[in-house]
């Protein structure tokens, strides 16, 4: 996963060094480029950065969102636990479709309301056809769910353990981290969009516009590689809530949830609720074909 | 749990000695004793260990959501008036219950003890404070009651790796009507615009 870096850093010429050359190194750029926080476009990749670069990183986001929104933002940077490997698991026979979860998403995530972002979508389907894309529709509209004949698949990112998403980006700025999250360093993001046509399941948001998200509504107690706000013209997606499951908690979607479809924890507890369902329910996951090799999975309860 | 054993045991010798014959009911002991033995001490067993992991601070459970003033029922049901245990349609109190839980086989007693008005019984007898009424509920809907125990049915929240807090089924389900009733859906997203 980290292959993509790897060779960047190995080639001779990082990116750093290739934009100094490029700008000519003017008396002023250079200054800012031996500085490698100096702004988020001339500094090196995150896993390159030192401990004290990497706080100084964050220290420079906090000045900037807090005056940004008018309160004190906090962006962590927590490590991923040793031995944890987080898996999902949503009971498609409870599932009804009532999109608490998208929205707990929104709120929790600052994910922007203008243009409309949601990294999670809950696709309706047809009883009679199962589990077919071809004919799922995330924009039902209706008094009360669940609607009679139909079942509901909500949908976002499946941290693939051989994402395509991952293979695609052309300048390592996704990865998996050792707990099995897909991030996303949204200051390394070109916004090619490459990772949202390898996705088979749609998981993938791009920033089309400058998202806005009103300041009493934003979550001020973000993760660099989750839910701090992002710019115009980059990627964004589930990261099962980096900010509270590195914390201990529980995802947003899981706490909301009214029929308590939605079950998360770690792999590699034997006494966890993931095994559990392993070892005890019918589990598929969308798209095996493609082997992908989801963390994310689908179960029937009843 | 061990009142019920007893009480489990010596209904059964009583039917034995009601029976009349001294060796089968001795007979009929004996097999009360084996069957105690292997099956119900499986049973103890296995609430013990529910019980000890439900008070370990791991396990939270919120109070019952009574409807407002009904509880404690003794405040109405005085222990002193003799209890009508004939199946009936109920005109003076709980007209607003509207059983639909089996309800052509089932009715208050079946879970409400007669005796003591504050509690809930099991088949066999014991009681059960409301606030192990899934001890209630998991007698026939074992299936969930072992899935809830692990955390797959029902919602939990708190930490994935500590502390937790469970709901109770009555939290969901309205224990008289427990089928889960529709509900409203939030805003759908806004379908992409095309440009004509």
């Amino acid at each position: 996963m980290s292959h993509g870096c790897d060779a960047g850093a190995t080639s001779g010429l990082s990116r750093r060094d290739f934009l100094c050359a490029l700008a000519g190194c003017a008396a002023a750029a250079a200054g800012s480029c031996a500085d490698p926080t100096h702004t988020p476009f001339f500094r090196d990749h995150l896993k390159e950065l030192t401990p004290e670069d990497k706080a100084r990183l964050l220290r420079e986001l906090e000045q900037e969102f807090s005056a940004r929104y008018g309160k004190p933002v906090e962006v962590a940077l927590d490590s991923p636990r040793p031995g944890v490997e987080f898996a999902y698991a949503l009971d498609i026979s409870r599932c009804v479709g009532c999109r608490r979860c998208v929205h707990a998403c929104v709120a929790e995530n600052n994910q922007s309301r203008d243009p409309e972002i949601q990294w999670i979508r809950v696709l309706e389907m047809d009883k009679e056809k199962g589990v077919d894309f071809a004919h799922a529709d995330p924009y039902y509209e209706a008094d009360t769910v669940p609607r009679p004949g139909h079942f509901y698949v909500p949908v976002a990112c499946q941290h693939c353990r051989n994402a395509p998403c991952v293979k695609t980006c052309p300048v390592g700025a996704t990865w998996q981290e050792p707990d099995g999250i897909v991030v996303i360093d949204y200051d390394w993001c070109i916004g090619c969009r490459c990772c949202m046509a390898a996705c088979p399941y749609g998981a993938r948001h791009f920033n089309w516009g400058e998202p806005e998200i009103p300041a009493e509504q934003l979550n001020p107690k973000t993760h660099y590689l989750g839910n701090r706000p992002r710019p115009k013209g980059v990627v964004e997606k589930c990261t099962f809530c980096i900010q509270r499951v590195r914390a201990g908690l529980y995802p947003a979607c899981v706490e909301v949830c009214p029929v308590g479809a939605r079950k998360f924890g770690d792999l590699r507890d034997p006494d966890g609720e993931i095994r559990y369902i392993l070892e005890h329910k019918r589990v598929f996951v969308l798209k095996s074909e493609l082997a992908t090799l989801p963390r994310f999975y689908y179960f029937f309860g009843v | 749990m061990p009142a019920s054993r007893r009480s489990w045991i010596a209904r059964t010798s009583t039917l034995a000695l009601g029976a009349g014959a001294a060796g089968w009911s001795a007979l009929l002991v004996l097999a009360a004793a084996c069957r105690d033995d292997l099956g119900l001490a499986m049973v103890v067993q296995a609430e013990a260990s529910a019980t000890s992991a439900e008070q370990t601070s791991n396990f939270q459970v919120p109070p019952p959501p009574f409807s407002a003033g009904v509880f404690p029922c003794t405040d109405c049901h005085d222990p002193e008036i003799p209890v009508n245990t004939n199946r009936r349609e109920l005109k003076t109190a709980h007209q607003e219950i509207q059983l639909r839980h089996d309800e052509e086989h089932r009715w208050c007693l079946d879970c409400h003890d007669a005796a003591n008005r504050d509690m809930l019984h099991l088949a066999g007898g014991a009681l059960v404070p409301f606030e192990e009424s899934y001890r209630l509920c998991g007698q026939c809907h074992g299936d969930k009651y072992r899935d809830w125990r692990a955390g797959v049915h029902g919602r939990r929240t708190g930490h994935w790796d500590g502390e937790k807090s469970y709901l109770l089924c009555v939290h969901c389900h309205n224990s008289h009507a427990p089928a889960f009733q529709p509900i409203e859906p939030m805003p759908a997203p806004t379908p992409p615009r095309r440009t004509p």
